[in-house]
């Protein structure tokens, strides 16, 4: 896909007025009074939060404004002081986070954790759910998973391609670069086919045209009917792709609302954005005129 | 007695030359110093008290024996008896019922019974005569007594503790070879102490001193290094237990397997109030801990490397970006580790008694308890575990059999760490 | 200097029932930390159960020898759970503490007068691999009465029995290890030694996993100390914290997270300590070392503990471990 053809957005997506805590017409996660602190310090503190499903989702906000934190508690990495969420339905609230990835509900990290010592395709196959051979007993005897296994390694060896990281199958992951490491953490969450995929800043630190293809290949997650939820500080990819957002700041949702709307309001720019978010950062700073200024 | 400590002394001349010996590589052979002799006035004391429904019995015969020992008493007319024995050891205790009144017998366990001694230098054997009925009088007094013995112990583990916390704290190492360097401070007492024949007020520093060069030259040849080399915790931690392994038998290849004794280690019990008896040394012992651990949390809280050694605890490459130079920290905060533990070294001499090749050993999981208990890394947590555990530890023994007296302590930490993973005083850690 | 006994004598080291012990408990902290990250220091505890619970079963329960040795696996699995269910979810430097701590425990309460009927407290057990109603362990001995073998490798028929009898075990330890390895089992298993949050975030129970690991090398640690047990009497002095070091440096010597190495690291281990144990007398004895018998003995001592410490500076991942296979990862 090419830059100028926009991805096709899904809009009416919410009921009533797009407000902070709004209902949403299909809520996939709905979130009430999860307040979490550290010491005297109010990390997260949401009053009602609904993640539409089958969507893009994106959570902006400051930075230190919770949206890890946040993370931490909707995955059970975390338990917060008070509140509650669920899942499609089912309350997550005290479930263990493993169990909460196997509802499907998976998240990455902000700080990555690729696993350095095994290779990138046993990362990859690591994320593979229902695996026969992780049941100890069955593993002593490979009859009962080899053929499995080789699956996993196709489908595996398929997104790797996607990610760019076929290349690399072979070696441990503590030798990839910064960037592929984000890569591969997040082509490994895709390995578990996810129903929600929460990514903690995920283009972080990787080049501009992989973004674009990976940002294709969320978008057609999407198609696919994966609901995807993630933090970013990039206003370019956030407009680009997500159909929802939400907007955080000190621990609570201060906007949210499509893109397009949401980021024309005076509270989200005085919060986050700032108000030359449209100007190059030269200008704002004037330091392009300096140098200009001194090549003449 | 003056002959025997002659013994005593030469016996440590000739440690010193066999530690000279391990130093310089000299060549004269020398005998390892081995076994144990000890003045008439021992220190260790097995006690007891022969009563039937609370009526003392006197006269009646108990013989102490165990380790080529005997000795034998017999009740006064409180029905108390105390037999002083050289070693902290088994001993077979026997009542000779022949000597008790018509009719009477011991009902449970028979007429011999075994004794050990648990970390104190004290053990009671009481038997069960008559209808078995225990004497319950003193358990009172016991309990005072058992306290302040266990705040004792305590403040001398605190002294140990500390070090441990302050160096987890700064550099994230578990040291397992902070117990030698708690034995390296009483074995350095007793070449000056007994060896060189140096008063004690002397002799102590000079240990202290000698445990500071220790610390200092630990990390200027060993940590220091290794964490420029950027060796990770793990592997660091199974260093220092390859290195307690090598001080611990380098220690017994100088001092040999035996228990030595430092001069006044069986100075008299003072009987302060009801059964509470404690000789001058345990006093002197707790008087100096307290001095000194105040000394140290002035240092912590007021001084400068204090205050730095708290902010790299708390956030190292903070404190790196905000000028503190981590590494002469790290460096101070290994002598004063050093100097302490040699300093509780001494102590723990006196409250054993004795000087062992593998005394640090013993109470290594003790210090760890402790500092478990305040959370890692917290020196004052460290403090608080340690008079905690020191306390269980004395305490404990009324209720468990004296050999047991330690599982007490480990269970708690066991325990402990399961409901307050981070300790007292500790923190939770940032996840995700 | 009699250089003809120390080489027999260092060759014997070779194959002993304690070598075997050895490797039986290093492929045991393998399991723990080469491939789980598990930080076991009380691996001692495991092989004294083990041994104990064959040797009292034996004697007190009048157990046939084989059901002693079950019940000390059994024992050892219910350490495991014991230790595992509440430790398990601490860090790793915490486990360290409370592995070592649970290991003393269990020493002290086979060391404890309390309980001398059972335990013989400081003098141990004996008796138990030969038994008069013939429900010993060397009462199945198939091997005739005889000498077998050659020169630093002769046993007696009683010792055969117990190097077959474990070389058998620890052949079916290194298979059931390397299969469990080489499976997704194992693959969930190296993932939680490198990050277990993020192992748990692709939904698996890693805390089922580690327990499994934990319980697996335990049973391994156990049938160490039974081994060891089957050939000669059991006393609590063996099972000190040294014990789990000396375990420890034999495992890195090979390589933690090899499958042969922890066996070849106990070999090495044990010849190397046959060899200073005679060397080092000998050379005291013919004056060329100037110093005692006894201190010469001692010196070996400092010799692991300075070996320890250059292996895992200089050679973390073992003589056979992969360079890029640290195990250090944290
Ligand atoms: N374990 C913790 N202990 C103490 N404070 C914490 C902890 N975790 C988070 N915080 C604090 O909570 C606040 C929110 O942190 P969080 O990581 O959620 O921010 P964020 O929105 O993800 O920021 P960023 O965009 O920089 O990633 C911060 O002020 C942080 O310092
Ligand atoms: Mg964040």
């Amino acid at each position: 896909m090419s830059n100028n053809e926009k991805p096709q957005k899904t809009t009416d997506l919410h009921i009533g007025d797009a407000v902070p805590g709004c209902k949403k017409k299909d809520p996939m996660l709905v979130i009430d009074h999860v307040k979490k602190t550290f010491g005297g310090l109010t990390a997260v503190d949401v009053e009602h939060l609904e993640i539409p499903s089958g969507v893009i989702t994106a959570l902006i906000g400051p930075n230190g404004a919770g949206k890890t934190t946040l993370f931490n508690l909707l995955t059970g990495f975390d338990t917060p002081d008070t509140g509650a969420w669920s899942f499609m339905g089912t309350s997550l609230s005290g479930v263990p986070s493993f169990k909460v990835a196997q509802m499907g509900q998976v998240r990455t990290f902000q700080l990555t954790k690729a696993l350095s010592l095994l290779t990138v395709i046993e990362n990859m196959k690591l994320g593979a759910k229902g695996q026969s051979g992780e049941s100890i007993f069955r593993a002593l005897f490979p009859g009962f998973w080899k053929k499995q296994d080789e699956d996993i390694e196709v489908k595996a060896m398929e997104l790797l391609k996607r990610f760019k990281l076929d290349t690399k199958k072979d070696d441990f992951a503590a030798s990839l670069s910064g960037g592929q490491r984000k890569l591969l953490e997040m082509a490994r969450a895709l390995m578990t086919d996810p129903t929600l995929v929460m990514l903690d800043e995920p283009m972080a630190g990787v080049n501009p045209a992989l973004t674009q293809s990976l940002l294709d290949h969320v978008i057609s997650l999407k198609g696919e009917g994966m609901t995807v939820l993630f933090v970013e500080h990039d206003m370019h990819m956030v407009r680009h792709i997500a159909d929802w957002v939400v907007v955080m700041a000190e621990g609570k949702v201060v906007a949210e609302g499509p893109p397009e709307t949401v980021m024309k309001e005076q509270a989200v720019i005085d919060a986050y954005l700032g108000a030359h978010q449209e100007t190059d950062l030269g200008e704002v700073t004037g330091r392009i005129n300096i140098i200009k200024g001194e090549d003449k | 007695m003056k002959f025997l400590l002659d013994d005593t002394r030469r016996r440590a001349l000739r440690i010193i030359l066999v530690a000279l010996l391990a130093v310089f590589g000299g060549l004269s052979v020398s005998a390892p110093a081995l076994g144990d002799s000890v003045g008439e006035e021992y220190s260790a004391t097995v006690f007891g008290n022969v009563k039937i429904d609370g009526e003392p019995i006197a006269g009646v015969r108990i013989v102490v024996d165990g380790g080529g020992y005997t000795a034998e008493t017999v009740t006064d007319s409180d029905g108390r008896w105390s037999i002083g024995v050289p070693e902290v050891r088994n001993y077979n205790v026997t009542l000779d019922e022949s000597t008790l009144p018509e009719g009477i017998s011991v009902l449970e366990g028979g007429a011999t019974q075994e004794v050990e001694f648990g970390l104190t230098d004290r053990v009671a054997k009481n038997f069960f005569i008559g209808e078995g009925e225990r004497n319950e009088t003193s358990i009172f007094d016991q309990i005072v007594s058992r306290f302040i013995y266990g705040i004792n112990f305590g403040l001398m583990l605190g002294l140990a503790a500390v070090g441990v916390s302050l160096v987890f704290g700064t550099t994230g190492l578990s040291n397992f070879s902070h117990g030698e360097m708690v034995t390296f401070g009483a074995v350095a007492a007793l070449i000056f102490g007994v060896g060189l024949q140096l008063p004690l007020f002397i002799a102590i520093p000079i240990a202290v001193a000698l445990s500071a060069g220790l610390g200092w030259s630990l990390d200027a040849g060993l940590w220091r290094p290794l964490r420029k080399k950027g060796l990770g915790i793990v592997q660091l931690m199974i260093v220092s237990i390859g290195l307690s392994l090598t001080m611990r038998y380098i220690i017994q290849f100088v001092i040999g397997g035996g228990t030595e004794q430092l001069p006044g280690f069986d100075s008299p019990k003072i009987n302060l109030f009801g059964a509470v008896a404690l000789s001058s040394t345990d006093l002197m012992s707790m008087g100096l801990s307290i001095v000194v651990i105040i000394a140290f949390a002035y240092w912590l809280l007021r001084t400068k490397t204090g205050k730095a050694t708290r902010a790299i605890s708390d956030n190292p490459d903070l404190a790196a970006a905000s000028g503190i130079d981590v590494d002469k920290v790290i460096r101070i905060v290994w002598i004063m580790a050093a100097s302490l533990a040699g300093l509780a070294g001494v102590l723990w001499a006196y409250f054993r008694p004795g000087i062992k090749w593998d005394m640090g050993t013993q109470i290594l999981l003790l210090i760890f308890a402790a500092v478990t208990l305040g959370g890692l890394g917290t020196a004052f947590g460290a403090l608080i575990g340690a008079l905690i555990v020191g306390v269980l530890v004395e305490m404990s023994g009324l209720i468990i059999p004296a050999d047991l007296k330690y599982v007490g302590a480990l269970v708690v930490l066991i325990v402990v760490l399961l409901v307050r993973p981070q300790g007292l005083l500790g923190r939770k850690q940032r996840v995700g | 200097m009699d250089w003809g006994s120390i080489l027999n004598n260092t060759l014997a080291g070779f194959l002993t029932p304690t070598t075997i012990a050895f490797a039986l408990a290093a492929l045991g902290l393998a399991m723990h930390f080469g491939f789980a990250g598990l930080l076991n220091f009380g691996i001692a505890g495991f092989m004294a159960i083990g041994g104990y619970g064959y040797a009292i079963s034996v004697l007190t329960f009048g157990l046939p020898w084989w059901a002693g040795m079950l019940v000390g696996v059994l024992g050892s699995v219910v350490f495991a759970l014991i230790l595992g269910i509440p430790t398990l979810r601490l860090r790793g430097d915490y486990l360290a503490i409370a592995t070592i701590a649970a290991a003393e425990i269990a020493r002290l309460l086979f060391l404890t007068t309390a309980f001398t009927d059972v335990t013989g407290s400081a003098d141990g057990l004996f008796g138990f691999n030969s038994r008069p109603d013939g429900s010993g362990f060397q009462n199945s001995n198939p091997i005739p009465q005889g000498t077998y073998g050659f020169g630093p490798f002769t046993y007696n028929e009683q010792t055969l029995w117990v190097l077959v009898f474990g070389l058998i075990v620890l052949t079916v330890a290194v298979w059931f290890l390397w299969a469990l390895m080489r499976s997704p089992w194992g693959r969930v298993i190296k993932g939680i030694r490198e990050d277990e949050e993020a192992v748990r975030s692709l939904g698996k129970n890693v805390f089922a996993y580690k327990l499994q690991a934990l319980v697996i090398g335990g049973v391994f640690g156990a049938l160490g100390g039974i081994i060891y047990t089957a050939a000669q009497n059991i006393s609590p002095g063996v099972y000190v914290t040294s014990l789990t070091f000396f375990i420890w440096t034999s495992l890195l010597l090979g390589g933690a997270a090899t499958i042969f190495g922890p066996v070849i690291g106990a070999v090495i281990f044990w010849v190397i300590q046959a060899f200073l144990s005679n060397l080092l007398p000998a050379l005291s004895t013919s004056g060329i070392l100037p110093v005692s018998t006894t201190q010469a003995s001692t010196l070996r001592f400092v010799l692991v503990g300075i070996g320890l410490m250059l292996l895992v500076i200089y050679r973390p991942q073992g003589i056979f471990g992969d360079k890029r296979e640290l195990t250090f990862v944290k």
